[in-house]
């Protein structure tokens, strides 16, 4: 039937129909489609073999050192938890409370979708320029500091916001609205229906956005520079207002490093680190979710 | 959305009034942060251009703000990010397009439910992991066919390439889905194959949306950081467009990794340098504010078209 249809080429206006082409296409669609994936999966193989033998309990549990057997992460690894947990107890109430405005309270008139719009937009600026507003902002008008655990959680927090409220306002609009008018049927006001009507259903979805944007904010690298955080620090931060490195950070300051085993070597193990913890990051993000669409 | 209100409780109509408010200044405070990111922008920039006139920055060919003799000419900047927008473009739209036809016109339900989140993957992994990869990875491997520097405008493109990948992919195949099923079924009943059918009724007809996924692709481009301060070098040059070889094989400089290597640097104080940091900074959020825009308004006529 194949070889039918090959020999038995019309013409129509949309040219020559050939099945050969038609199969090749379909390969090349299939061969573009997993390029990226193979070559990613090639990379993170290399490094997960270069991480052995470097990737062990004294690097985990070492300051960094110029020897590379010496080399750890402490300080990033603690600085990297630091500065997430500062950024989702900023992020989460004003993500949820702007996405609760939009949703319920605004009404659609030009300035609901001026603030849209500008979310949208706020999404697309590049983390670098984030990172000189927290410069401006964080570090020359507000004055704490710079490089510290604060300015660095406050800036990288504006730049997952976006992210936060949009996720956060699918959640709340998935809630059927039968449920809202059930609420005010039984006399409930606006806020009383937000509050044990809306949040609670929407509250699962709202956890997997806002933690998803977390694995984003922990790779941020370029905002992190321009606030001047040190590429490496010696000690754990003990205070908000301390200096602080990230992983991210480290990674790229030890890439530098000539050494071969810094480059393949202690360089490899931190970038292990850092995806296995945005890996599990990540999975918490979809287990919540996998849990929630089981119940519902 | 509107409800009656049989409360006539006091107190609880005014606790739902602060909390109306409440909630509108987490929302005002987006809008906050743009005119926060364009003061910040502005007031240094402005302060910059007092000793640098906006003429010398814009067209000047010569960018070094802390050697002697210092110049601050954007051109050479400008030029280096349109090295590595062009290479990654080379690599992520017509794969991005490919993927996109793939999972919006072959792919099975079962096929597509795990290779988009795979390819989704691709935009998630951090930059400076990517930068990392291009650095010790695709350049050594490349090296052996190219004659290649360290610091190479090549691979940090490639690298830039697969992480926009699921940009285009993802938005594309959006516009491609929202393609009636009828124009593929008259297209089909003319007696056209699936090829036919993709490429010349369902791209044309999704096409508004294909382009705004470029542009919006090619603005996260322009503003990607770590992989060009780490791969590509700290090399600002003006590139020669009838060269390809000068210009991808050799060591370059973005606006994004000048933006680095000042920040990086110790420039203590408020010299000139530390202020071109925000000039700089200025350009590329223009250029990545006006493509983001231009995307928003592409995608908005097609979501008319098909409504």
């Amino acid at each position: 039937m194949a070889a039918d249809t090959q020999e038995a080429s019309v013409d129509s206006g949309f040219g020559q129909i050939s099945r050969t082409k038609d199969v090749a296409f379909r390969l090349l669609a299939l061969a573009a489609t997993l390029i990226g994936i193979v070559s990613l999966a090639a990379l993170l193989l290399n490094v997960a073999v270069d991480a052995v033998g470097w990737l062990d309990w004294g690097f985990l549990t070492n300051p960094p050192h110029p020897n590379p057997n010496n080399a750890g992460f402490l300080p990033a690894l603690v600085g990297s938890i630091a500065i997430m947990i500062m950024i989702a107890l900023v992020t989460f109430p004003l993500g949820v409370g702007a996405a609760i405005y939009l949703e319920e309270y605004a009404s659609d008139g030009y300035l609901t979708r001026f603030i849209q719009l500008n979310i949208a937009n706020l999404a697309g600026v590049p983390s670098v320029v984030y990172g000189l507003l927290g410069l401006g902002l964080f570090v020359g008008l507000f004055n704490i500091g710079y490089g510290s655990v604060l300015a660095a959680a406050f800036t990288v927090a504006l730049l997952i916001l976006p992210i936060v409220i949009i996720s956060a306002q699918e959640a709340i609009r998935s809630v059927p609205d039968s449920q809202r008018q059930a609420s005010y049927g039984m006399g409930a006001t606006k806020w009383q229906t937000i509050r044990n009507v809306v949040l609670p259903r929407a509250m699962p979805g709202i956890m997997t956005g806002t933690i998803l944007a977390l694995g984003r904010a922990i790779g941020e690298t370029a905002p992190l520079i321009m606030i001047a955080a040190p590429t490496t620090v010696f000690g754990v931060p003990n205070s908000l207002l301390s200096k602080v490195s990230a992983m991210p950070l480290q990674i790229y300051n030890w890439a530098s490093y000539p050494q071969t085993e810094f480059q393949y070597g202690v360089v490899a193990a931190g970038v292990v680190t850092l995806l296995v913890i945005l890996l599990t990051i990540n999975s918490v993000a979809i287990i919540i979710r996998n849990r929630y669409q089981q119940r519902t | 959305m509107s409800q009656p209100d049989f409360s006539h409780d006091g107190i609880r109509t005014a606790r739902g009034t602060a909390f109306r408010y409440l909630f509108m200044l987490c929302a005002l405070l987006s809008i906050l942060t743009t005119v926060a990111i364009v003061a910040t922008l502005l007031i240094d920039a402005i302060d910059f251009f007092a000793t640098v006139s906006p003429i010398e920055f814009l067209t000047g060919t010569r960018w070094s703000p802390t050697n002697d003799p210092v110049a601050f000419g954007v051109l050479p900047l400008i030029s280096g990010t349109l090295i590595i927008t062009l290479g990654s473009a080379l690599v992520a739209l017509p794969i991005g397009l490919l993927t996109a036809i793939y999972l919006s016109e072959y792919a099975s339900e079962r096929r597509r439910a795990y290779l988009k989140p795979a390819l989704e993957v691709l935009a998630g992994v951090p930059t400076v992991v990517y930068g990392y990869f291009a650095l010790v990875y695709v350049t050594p491997a490349l090296d052996t066919i190219l004659p290649l520097s360290t610091f190479n405008a090549l691979s940090a493109s490639i690298m830039v390439g697969i992480m926009i990948i699921p940009m285009v992919s993802s938005i594309s195949e959006d516009a491609m889905s929202a393609v009636p099923d009828s124009l593929r079924q008259a297209s089909y009943g003319l007696g056209a194959t699936k090829f036919t059918v993709s490429t010349s009724v369902v791209v044309p007809a999704a096409l508004s949306g294909i382009i705004s996924s470029f542009i919006l692709a090619l603005s996260r481009a322009i503003g990607e950081t770590m992989i060009v301060a780490i791969a590509a070098g700290q090399t600002p040059r003006m590139v020669d467009l009838t060269d390809p070889a000068g210009m991808f094989l050799d060591s370059i400089q973005p606006m994004t990794s000048a933006m680095v290597q000042i920040g990086t640097g110790d420039i203590v104080g408020q010299g000139a340098a530390y202020k071109s940091l925000f000039a700089v900074g200025l350009t590329l959020f223009v250029i990545t504010f006006v493509m983001n825009l231009v995307s928003e308004l592409v995608a908005s006529r097609y979501r008319e078209v098909y409504r």
